[in-house]
């Protein structure tokens, strides 16, 4: 990695790479191949399928060769950052080392080779898997039962308004509003909205907490359950969760919350303990598969006791005679929110880093994770300003207002950290600080590389003093400098036309 | 500077009536604020409106606004050439960038309801800080 | 407190940071352990033992554990496999594993940064563009969940375009497990789901499907090939669908069969929405798949999921960029057109790649083998005695099989010949206890076809006495 520090030579070098590298359409040569098939074994049949419904040509279709696709691939893939390269701070996504040895599993022929509607018997494996996930969920979320059809977050978000949704309606009311506080991130409201409730938001104390005698009086007959993120998207943990929970059983309500942030506090505490109903997790973030340029993922849901009879249809059971089975007897379920499983293999991945950890390492993780945030808090208090003074657990959320005043903002400081070799944290979320820059660093992390962000980021802040306009025309030396988003949304072009 | 001529809404939407038609579109601070825009969802020629009302939306690349009738009227006309160039609403926002013409249901309200230039300017003044 | 473990002694292999190092950042945060961190979660909820779970396992102990769990299963792997339903073992290209174990490929994020993922952003521009070859229309996205979830994202759409409708036709050939994702989605939504069965021929009931298509139905959606395995007449139900006004869906659960056939594009459909996975992707029971969604150039605005559009950089060079994105949760919260997030990036540029490798000649090729084998199948199983197939419409790689005798039993009996013989229809259509579908790809040889009718030939004998 290469650290580009102040110098006249960050404004004028030219960009290291350049994108040289067209499009595969631009590649393809008519009779270039990049596959061979055997032989067709059986007699040709011209009657096989009716002319009329023969395709021709599939016009504009590519003919490369290997080689092509492997370079082609290859020369891309150069122009992305990535985690095994280097630290990827987006707050709330946990972007943690993704062991290897979970692709080396997952790629096992029984199970990457098996098929969603083989009968019970034939998979017994897979089905113990999903019962063994379940089971060590369970524990972790201190929750009777856990669904794994959710195959990422706001799926997960969706299954669990869902059954909340049923649960009441079952009771008599389904009720018509939802609660959410305004740091929540946006798959919340659209999740509740999807399963047919309106949403009233909280707004945030100056702690950036949920206030509880705000809460208290939002809780009306009416309102079906309060999403929250524990800790909040600031890092915060809403300390009087029991008693939000309280006061949302004593109106026959919900409290769901987006697990999110599970890897501030697992091993520490458990949503269960803390009267939660509803959580769902993120197994490509606190459970380390692979986040893929934007998934595959899994968002398993735990659930307490009340809920059980609305799982999604069907769950994975263990008889007596130790076997497994899919049991599909379930009338007051919400339905099956996916067709087949769910995410088998992500499953596989995340158990398989569930006992690489153990009890201990999943507990080692939050410490970590915590520590590392707040050491990042530490050195970048001075140079950043921090909007909330409250502590925070596994990331932290500074704004640009030290910088404002010469005219950078939080997009430039973004832009300007790519120079120095880092990909940004997340920027503009939560929406509650203005100027937003959310840091989550991951346990995964070494101190080096966090001594190194810091640095860089403390540098970034002496620049927006002394070379503003280096910082506001970055990035400088990235394969692209900024876009011009404007015109892609006003003038989409969304494919490749000859 | 603000045009005199024209009432301004808390929303930042603005009208500039000419006698039973008023035409509708949002003050430069509002651009400002919103950044480039690239897209603008108006509604059908002959939706009745009444004060408050939501009438549209405007995008800019990273944040969507609502926009909301200023008073109430009738929608005879609106401004096909923001479909090609939304980005008049940047450049020219009192002028090539209206968005909508409304024949005014109670031309009372324009006064009731709206600030005026100076008025709308104090409001952002404070609005701001 | 006893026994848990020391956080400045313990270590892990994913855990860079160990007691040096942790000794350090304390000091310049200023505190004196790590539990003073800790301090904002109330010590009645905090955990005073370490959770009840196995591990921590060394690679040795994974291996041998998961290994044994695999090996408790039967799939095709060690057996025959005529499996679909949904999912489809093709050929999958050695390159594209390798090319997606690249580290900036698996273990990057979405890219909200351009500057920095331009490998991402391209790779799904080009995908956008494979799909708009494939099925004929316009625009498509950077992937959905997987295509039960995709149709579920269609219907949701085409009632926020069509406004003051709340019926959906959806034919019972559709994938059924699809069909049951769309009722779970649309719960609360006060909508009308009406399905719509089908003819001798396996192919939509068209004059059904007229009587349904009344002027309170905003889309209608059908499937080709059909969960029976059966071509659709995509322009007999674009006909009726439009003289009602619904939206026209058109769902791929077999995404080869658009190598080979009309796409939904040339016949008028509006969106076509699907599963990805045949384009070689493993089956593994079930996920992660990828869904696809692709329309018309007029929905654009209104679609779900990621959108990868062309632009240029301060200094003119191309780039690609995440773009429409005011349609997305993270903006437009709660009245977004998408709530999708996470979606299935990495499985799509698996498929991108298949997509690439294959081209034009090997889809077409792909689909020519897939179509000639089971014409050759289908050709045995006539010959042999008691062996029906019902449908006697147009198919491509699958096609229902009926004996006399319940489908359970005789693909218990094939089991034991190390084939999985087919996917029962029973459980998904009552009084098709006898029925079972049969899908044949590129991946059968002749002789494995031929052992296939052998095997059932004697199992049917075995059934009779």
């Amino acid at each position: 990695m290469t650290t580009i520090l102040e110098s006249d030579a960050a404004t004028t070098a030219v960009p290291q790479s350049t994108n040289r590298e067209g499009l595969i359409f631009e590649h393809s040569k008519r009779g270039r191949r990049g596959y061979r098939l055997p032989d067709l074994d059986v007699p040709e049949d011209a009657e096989a399928l009716p002319a009329s419904l023969r395709r021709g040509e599939i016009v504009d279709e590519v003919e490369v060769s290997e080689v092509d696709v492997i370079r082609h691939f290859t020369r891309l893939s150069k122009l992305n950052v990535s985690i095994d390269a280097g630290l990827y701070p987006l707050g709330s996504c946990t972007m943690k080392h993704n062991p290897r040895l979970n692709e080396e599993l997952a790629r096992t022929p029984g199970f990457a080779l098996s098929h969603p509607l083989q009968p019970d018997h034939q998979v017994q494996g897979n089905l113990a898997l999903i019962w063994h996930i379940e089971q060590t969920l369970k524990e972790i979320f201190g929750l009777p039962r856990v669904t794994m059809q959710p195959v990422a977050g706001a799926h997960g978000e969706l299954t669990g308004i869902l059954m909340v949704h049923k649960a009441l309606a079952k009771s008599g009311n389904a009720r018509k509003y939802i609660l959410i506080p305004d740091s929540a991130h946006g798959t919340n409201p659209a999740s509740a909205a999807f399963a047919g409730y309106q949403i009233k938001e909280l707004k945030s104390n100056s702690r950036g907490t949920v206030d509880i005698d705000t809460l208290a009086a939002a809780v009306t007959e009416d309102v079906a359950a309060l999403m929250i993120t524990v800790p909040n998207t600031l890092g915060v943990f809403e300390t009087d969760i029991k008693r939000f929970a309280e006061i949302l059983h004593d109106k026959g309500a919900y409290l769901y919350c987006d697990g999110a942030n599970l890897n501030s506090f697992v091993g520490i505490a458990r949503p269960g303990d803390m009267g939660i109903d509803v959580i769902h997790s993120n197994l490509h973030k606190t459970f380390s598969t692979p986040h893929g340029g934007g998934g595959p993922g899994a968002g398993p849901v735990g659930v307490s006791e009340r809920l059980v009879p609305f799982l999604p249809t069907p769950t994975v059971e263990k008889a007596e005679d130790e076997t497994f089975y899919l049991d599909h007897d379930h009338p007051d379920s919400i339905g099956r929110v996916r067709a087949f499983n769910g995410n088998f293999n992500v499953l596989v991945r995340a158990l398989t880093y569930m006992r690489s950890m153990g009890p201990d390492g999943l507990r080692r993780i939050a410490q970590i994770a915590v520590l590392n945030a707040n050491y990042i808090r530490a050195r970048l208090r001075g140079s950043y300003h921090l909007p909330y003074d409250a502590p925070s657990l596994h990331e932290v959320v500074f704004s640009d207002k030290l910088q404002t005043p010469k005219d950078v903002h939080t997009l430039d400081i973004a832009k300007r950290l790519m120079d120095y070799g880092f990909h940004p944290p997340t920027i503009y979320f939560p929406l509650i600080v203005a100027g937003a820059l959310m840091i989550e660093p991951t346990e995964s992390e070494p101190k080096e590389e966090l001594d190194a962000f810091c640095d860089a980021m403390i540098a970034i802040a002496r620049e927006c003093e002394e070379r503003p306009e280096l910082v506001r025309s970055a990035p400088h030396t990235t394969p692209v400098r900024r876009l011009d988003e404007a015109r892609a949304a006003r003038q989409p072009v969304l494919r490749w036309k000859r | 500077m603000t045009p005199e001529d024209s009432r301004y809404a808390k929303s930042h939407e603005y009208i500039n009536v000419e006698g039973e038609i008023g035409t509708i579109g949002i003050t430069d601070y509002a651009q400002k604020e919103l950044g480039d825009v690239v897209f603008v969802e108006l509604p059908q020629v002959g939706t009745q409106l009444e004060a408050g009302d939501e009438l549209g939306s405007i995008e800019s690349v990273k944040a969507v606004s609502e926009l909301f009738a200023p008073v109430g009227g009738e929608v005879v006309e609106i401004n096909e050439r923001l479909a090609e160039k939304p980005e008049l609403i940047n450049t020219d926002p009192y002028g090539d960038g209206w968005m909508v013409r409304v024949k005014v249901t109670d031309p009372s309200e324009v006064d009731e309801l709206l600030m005026t230039g100076e008025e709308y300017d104090e409001y952002v003044e404070t609005e701001s800080h | 407190m006893t026994n848990l473990p020391d956080p400045l002694t313990s270590v892990h292999r994913y855990i860079s940071n160990a007691s040096e190092d942790v000794r350090e950042m304390l000091e310049v945060i200023g505190v004196d352990s790590i539990d003073r961190l800790f301090e904002t979660i109330p010590d009645e909820v905090k955990l005073t033992a370490l959770l009840d779970i196995p591990g921590p396992w060394s690679e040795i102990e994974s291996r041998r554990w998961f290994r044994d769990l695999a090996s408790k299963n039967k799939s095709a792997a060690d057996h025959v496999s005529f499996l679909g339903g949904g999912a489809y073992l093709h050929y999958q290209p050695a390159c594209i594993d390798q090319l997606l174990l690249r580290g900036e490929f698996l273990t990057s994020y979405t890219p909200y940064q351009p500057e920095v993922s331009q490998g991402t952003l391209q790779t799904i521009f080009e995908y956008q563009t494979h799909q708009c070859l494939l099925t004929g229309l316009d625009v498509a996205n950077a992937s959905l969940y997987d295509g039960s979830t995709g149709l579920c994202e269609a219907v949701l759409l085409a009632e926020r375009v069509v406004c003051n409708r709340k019926k959906v036709v959806i034919a019972r050939s559709v994938h059924p497990q699809y069909t049951e994702t769309v009722r779970t989605y649309v719960q609360n939504l006060g909508y009308e789901i009406v399905e719509v069965g089908w003819t001798a021929d396996g192919r939509v009931d068209t004059a059904a499907l007229r009587e349904a298509c009344t002027s309170d139905v905003f889309a209608v959606a059908v499937q080709s090939p059909n969960f029976l395995g059966v071509i659709e007449d995509y322009d007999a139900i674009r006909e009726i669908a439009d003289a009602c006004g619904a939206v026209k869906i058109a769902v791929i659960t077999e995404a080869t069969s658009l190598g080979i056939l009309t796409p939904p594009g040339a016949h008028g459909f509006d969106i076509a929405v699907g599963e990805g996975q045949a384009w070689g992707i493993p089956t593994q029971f079930g996920g992660p798949y990828v869904g696809f969604m692709v329309v018309k150039d007029a929905l654009k605005r209104h679609m779900p999921g990621r959108l990868v559009g062309e632009t240029v950089d301060v200094d003119g060079r191309r780039a690609y960029v995440l773009t429409l994105a005011t349609r997305e949760q993270h903006i437009r919260r709660g009245k977004a057109t998408s709530n999708i997030c996470t979606n299935e990036a990495l499985i799509a540029l698996g498929a991108n790649m298949y997509l690439s490798l294959m081209g034009k000649e090997g889809l077409r090729e792909v689909g020519e083998q897939c179509l000639q084998k089971t014409a050759y199948l289908r050709k045995k199983l006539n010959g042999v005695g008691s062996v029906s197939l019902p449908f006697s419409g147009p198919v491509y790689n699958e096609i229902v099989v009926r004996t006399p005798f319940l489908a359970a039993q005789i693909l218990a009996d094939l089991e034991h010949e190390k084939i999985l013989g087919g996917i029962p229809l029973g459980p998904f259509y009552e009084g098709h206890d006898n029925d079972f579908l049969v899908a044949v790809t590129e991946l059968h040889t002749r002789e494995h076809l031929d052992h296939f009718v052998a095997a059932l030939t004697a199992a049917i004998s075995r059934e009779r006495r």
